[in-house]
């Protein structure tokens, strides 16, 4: 068992325009996307391939009708906003209302943690290209979830899972644990009720906006377990486990937390080892009750009336793992992944403070607590508020995380030069090294591509050319770099790869 | 040594070792706070000016 595992994280972004509130959002994430393709010399921008998008098929086994779907379901309409697909294997976009960076397939939770935040670099400079076009409406990016007045926007995650794991199998394994993971990777918030009403700190930023445990929506009604079942691989092997409850992570150790222990959770329930179940009464009660008490006493009710608090939860689910792994070989990133675990549960445990730089919610609630102290603030004060927007900000120069970093006060996992260079290389390890790297040199002849297909348009052909990449785990380094490297035309790039 | 003699010795060894830890810890915190606000500064001058209307202004629409 091992904590590496198929996965890509997606982000969107809030966005606002200095000084001009009422700025249509559209308008200014279009504006992100395509300055960051023109500066970035893209080209012929490929279009996104929808054919494998099935937003409407429900992993519990039906189909939802399209006239039975709100407008935003239908995400496999091309609204004609602005799409890019970059040469790190990432897809770049407008999403409704907001730009946002769908990382390339990686195969580990480090590498998560570094395209991820390479996706942040590649959002900080095209706000930067953005804003140069237009000197007079410079555009301001978050990487958080809510507006603190009622609107949510996501950050979801991506893990592959055997098919052969009964869908309703993986969603009680995982409910308890995703229930109390928060306390790891929640991203703090001052605010409760969505609509920010009531004035006091809350662990997640999400955990108010989730009003069910299983759904197909994720813009009403968010479930804890999304049921979109639109594998982006062999249906008959995989399915996609769409996960839309949590925050977006500004600290390393968080996303890397909660992308491992996510993935080691999954392996236990994949095993089909039996472990002691545990049941909640109520499960979205529980995600709401945990946020609420950042002293971390908050217990919730066991269907056989036991109560755990979110600590006691993660610990009981630690030792399962601990329990699974016990007689097997492990590779260093999934003892990495323990011995994380492990030392973050511990600290939460004695003194959250010791996690100041690797948790966001405590980094941000140790912060307010100094302006608290040192400026005798409520949790009302507006000064407050902005210290928690402007945590998000991804200027270096501006947001107060980037502040911290600087001050050397955030522990980092992934060094800078592998992040910068994570901005252009796609991983080597999965097909997006064929999606990136097809777009790095042929850019000219992409028409169109997605997790699933390059779709190519060569020249003196009247038909476009559809490469199907359904395998996650085919197109890597291994398998192409050779003829990416003997073939300069592509032509004979396409010759040689269809003679395979 | 006593059965007896041992069990006090070693609540005494853990009481010790736990004074030690508290010590360790709340040193540990003041060190975190003194560290923090040191940044305070910093971050103060970074913040949006007229964080009231900041904030006001923040309207997002919802997405997913």
């Amino acid at each position: 068992m091992t904590v590496h595992r198929v996965q890509g994280s997606e982000v969107e972004y809030g966005i606002s325009v200095s000084g001009q509130p009422h700025a249509n959002p559209m308008v200014a994430s279009t504006r992100i996307v395509q300055s960051y393709a023109h500066e970035r010399g893209l080209s012929r921008r490929a279009h996104w391939d929808y054919q494998e998008e099935t937003p409407l098929h429900d992993a519990r086994g039906f189909t939802m009708g399209r006239e039975t779907a709100h407008p935003s379901q239908l995400t496999d309409e091309d609204l004609g906003l602005a799409n890019v697909i970059l040469t790190n294997g990432a897809r770049f976009y407008v999403d409704h209302a907001h730009p946002e960076y769908s990382s390339p397939e990686v195969t580990s939770p480090l590498d998560i943690v570094r395209w991820e935040k390479a996706g942040e670099r590649i959002m900080a400079q095209a706000a930067i290209y953005a804003s140069q076009a237009e000197p007079s409406a410079p555009i301001l990016l978050y990487k958080n979830n809510i507006d603190n007045k009622g609107a949510s926007y996501g950050s979801h995650e991506n893990y592959l899972v055997a098919r052969s794991v009964p869908f309703q199998t993986l969603v009680s394994g995982l409910m308890p644990f995703l229930v109390s993971r928060q306390i790891l990777c929640g991203s703090g918030r001052v605010g409760r009720q969505q609509d920010g009403s009531v004035h006091a700190f809350q662990i997640s930023q999400r955990a108010d906006y989730i009003e069910t445990e299983v759904g197909l929506e994720t813009t009403l009604k968010r479930p804890i377990v999304n049921t979109r079942d639109e594998p982006h691989a062999d249906p008959a092997v995989y399915r996609r486990l769409h996960l839309i409850i949590g925050d977006a992570n500004m600290a390393q150790t968080a996303i890397f937390i909660k992308h491992a222990t996510t993935s080691l959770m999954l392996a236990l329930i994949e095993s089909g080892r039996p472990y002691k179940p545990i049941v909640l009464g109520n499960a979205v009660r529980a995600v709401h009750d945990i946020s609420h008490d950042p002293e971390l006493r908050a217990t919730v009710s066991l269907s056989d009336g036991r109560q755990l608090t979110a600590l006691d939860l993660q610990w009981s689910h630690f030792e399962a793992v601990t329990e699974f792994l016990k007689d097997q070989e492990q590779d260093w990133q999934t003892q990495l992944a323990m011995s994380t675990w492990e030392n973050l549960l511990t600290k939460l445990g004695q003194d959250p403070a010791q996690c100041f730089g690797e948790i966001d919610w405590i980094t941000k609630l140790h912060l307010l607590n100094r302006y608290r102290d040192r400026d005798n603030l409520e949790w009302s004060d507006p000064t407050l508020h902005l210290v928690d927007l402007q945590y998000h900000d991804i200027r270096p120069d501006r947001g107060v995380f980037h502040r911290l970093a600087t001050a050397g006060r955030i522990p980092t996992l992934v060094s800078d030069n592998d992040i910068t260079s994570a901005m252009s290389e796609p991983p080597t390890d999965t097909r997006a090294y064929f999606r990136g790297r097809c777009l790095a040199k042929f850019s000219a002849s992409i028409s169109a591509a997605s997790w699933d297909s390059v779709i190519m348009d060569l020249p003196g052909r009247t038909s476009l050319l559809r490469i199907p990449t359904i395998d996650p785990l085919r197109g890597t380094q291994d398998h192409v770099k050779a003829l990416f490297d003997e073939h300069d035309t592509v032509d004979s790039f396409v010759a040689a790869l269809t003679d395979q | 040594m006593s059965e007896q003699q041992r069990k006090t010795q070693r609540k005494k060894d853990e009481s010790e070792e736990l004074i030690e830890t508290e010590k360790i810890d709340s040193s540990h915190k003041d060190q975190l706070d003194d560290d923090v606000d040191a940044i305070l500064d910093d971050i103060d001058a970074v913040l949006e000016e007229n964080a009231e209307e900041f904030v006001r202004g923040f309207v997002q629409k919802g997405g997913e």
